[in-house]
């Protein structure tokens, strides 16, 4: 039994939810293999060399593979996949993008966004926005699994150094191509890995109030999000939406301000360890599930929040 | 050009599921259901499309038991031309729904296939990208912003670091995501104009489509509520419980 990672990375830099997919990979058995697909990727896969539990590292260099393109890396996992039990890759927008597609091509059903390993045929994943965990069991050949990162531990990068080999690139379908990003560049910890997050929702009011909520994370050192509502309504990127169809975060600490609390936005963060909510409705539902709730007007209490923290 | 939007019945998004107590699933009897929100977003965008001249023929298809009908229904009343009723138990995997799509793409031959991201309720995240691969066409995936040219199309994807524009050669399958448009709501006189519109039944047996399921859902469960926490008086107390109760900051 041997499993394939696919890593997350951007050409310089593995993201950390590759780390936590490994840690995924660690408890299913069996040998652990990283595939880096990109452009340029020496760096990342040296990287990816080095975190622990990793065995072999392949890395996949060529310029149809930059940005991750899913008509061309899903065909060079399809290549590799008969010599592996089980192929990995986190739920992030490249794992979601590219795995479904490597599904297909190897007529295999996929088992989205994992948050528990049982055995390895057995896993746990959340259904209905986290309203319900449905236990499920594949007796395919393959397994095709994409990892929720909050829901596993990262592993450590202090592996003993693993072998790096070149794999075969493939040709360029000619289907698609990269035309440009637009990346919101932050100081600030990464959402989905931050040990803290400050979201701000449609009680924010408008985009320039959100200087309120940085004030206090580059106290604490934390990440901010945001609501669906309050990225609709243009306060922030896409990038910062948490919830159900956004991302999961699961901070040590989670607050909430002006966010009424929506099951789609619980689903998003009501596995963080201690949440607030700040909001001027005492029968906001955010209320059911904050270890401390305020009931204030968040022009007065975020300030106020902030310069208590000195 | 034809557009072909797959939509899903899901239970609707304001519902509270509930689990069902033998743990075999959740509870669909008697609960209200509507169009998967992402598939309301698809079919919105077909119809701008067909408004802007892009478009002649916009062909809405749900795969489940007869009352998915409604729901085509509402995608009629919405503007769709034509619906297609795929009859099928409630459980078809994503692969499966892929493999019966891909079918009546070959008999629709539309140009473009337009997919929610996400169901609501499975939550899987999977189909429009098994059915870009079965077709071996390009996927446009998360897409906030699509501009459609002869023979290519310009989207731009939410991705986790913000958006990226990607060229996609047509025909292509696109999955749509929340900011794409606000979808519109159905007219009273449309949703009596829906009743009159074609809408055909097929069977999974006739498109020759092998729907088993491949996973085996060993047991749903409700997950693990948190306990009720205390409303705290004011920010100093907030802060100070935060500090030496909770241990946080
Ligand atoms: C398919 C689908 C997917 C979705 N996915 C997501 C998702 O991933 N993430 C997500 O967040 N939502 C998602 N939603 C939307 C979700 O259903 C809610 O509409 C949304 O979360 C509401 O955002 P909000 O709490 O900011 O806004 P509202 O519900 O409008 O709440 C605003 C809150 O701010 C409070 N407030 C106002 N002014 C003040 C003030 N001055 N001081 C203090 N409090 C104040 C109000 O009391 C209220 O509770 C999704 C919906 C659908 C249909
Ligand atoms: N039974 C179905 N009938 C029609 N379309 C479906 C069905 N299941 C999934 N889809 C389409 O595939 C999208 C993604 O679903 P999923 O991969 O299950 O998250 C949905 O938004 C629909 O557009």
């Amino acid at each position: 039994m041997s499993v394939l990672v696919l890593a997350d990375h951007d050409n310089g830099q593995l993201a950390g939810a590759t780390l936590n997919t490994v840690t995924a990979a660690s408890q299913i058995g069996g040998d652990i293999h990283v595939l880096v697909a990109g452009d340029t990727s020496g760096d990342v896969a040296r990287a990816a060399a080095a975190v622990a539990g990793v065995a072999k590292v392949l890395i996949a260099n060529g310029n149809s593979l930059d940005h991750g393109i899913a008509e061309n890396v899903a065909p060079l996992i399809q290549k590799m996949a008969s010599s592996y039990s089980h192929l990995l890759a986190p739920a992030t927008t490249t794992g979601k993008n590219i795995m479904p597609r490597v599904a297909a091509l190897l007529d295999v059903m996929q088992i989205s966004d994992i948050v528990q390993v049982i055995d390895a045929n057995t896993f746990q994943r959340p259904i209905y926005a986290g309203n319900a965990l449905a236990t499920v069991t594949s007796d395919e050949a393959i397994k095709i699994v994409t990892v929720r990162s909050t829901a596993f531990d990262a592993a450590a990068e202090d592996g003993s150094g693993a072998s790096i080999e070149d794999a075969a690139v493939g040709s360029d379908a000619g289907l698609s191509s990269y035309v440009k990003s637009e990346l919101s560049s932050s100081e600030r910890p990464e959402l989905t890995s931050a040990p803290i997050v400050i979201s701000g929702g449609r009680g924010m009011q408008d985009g320039s109030n959100f200087a309120m909520l940085e004030k206090v994370a580059d106290k604490l050192g934390a990440a901010v999000g945001a609501s669906r509502a309050a990225v609709d309504a243009g306060f922030v990127p896409n990038d910062y939406q948490v919830g159900q169809t956004g991302k999961v975060v699961a901070p040590d600490l989670y607050v909430a301000v002006g966010i009424s609390g929506a099951i789609q936005h619980l689903a998003g963060m009501k596995d963080s360890k201690v949440i607030v909510a700040i909001n001027k409705d005492d029968e906001a539902p955010i209320f059911q599930v904050a270890d401390f709730g305020l009931v204030a007007d968040l022009f007065e209490a975020v300030p106020e929040f902030e310069k208590e923290l000195g | 050009m034809k557009v072909l939007v797959p939509i899903k019945r899901v239970i609707d998004y304001n519902v509270k599921v509930r689990v069902k107590a033998d743990n075999s699933g959740v509870e669909l009897a008697n609960v209200k259901m509507a169009m998967n929100p992402f598939d309301e977003i698809a079919v919105e965008q077909a119809l701008r499309l067909k408004e802007s001249g892009g478009a002649d023929e916009i062909v809405v298809v749900s795969i489940g038991p007869s009352q998915n009908q409604e729901t085509i229904r509402t995608g009629l009343a919405m503007g769709a031309d034509r619906g297609i009723h795929i009859d099928a138990s409630h459980n078809i995997e994503p692969l499966a729904v892929a493999k019966l799509l891909k079918e009546v793409v070959a008999r629709e031959k539309p140009s473009l296939v337009f997919v929610g991201k996400q169901a609501i309720d499975d939550d899987c995240n999977q189909t429009g990208q098994m059915l870009a691969a079965l077709l071996g066409w390009a996927q446009g995936t998360f897409v906030s912003d699509i501009k459609i040219g002869h023979d290519k199309a310009i989207v731009i994807r939410e991705v986790d670091g913000g958006l990226e524009h990607l060229e996609i050669s047509m025909p292509a399958v696109v999955t749509v995501d929340l900011r794409l448009n606000e979808p519109r709501y159905a007219s009273l006189p449309n949703i009596m104009k829906a009743k009159k519109k074609p809408l055909d039944s097929i069977t999974v047996e006739e498109l020759g489509v092998d729907v088993s399921p491949r996973l085996t859902v060993v047991k749903v469960e409700e997950p693990v509520a948190r306990s009720a926490g205390i409303k705290v008086a004011d920010v100093s107390e907030l802060v100070n419980k935060l500090k030496n109760e909770a241990k946080v900051i």
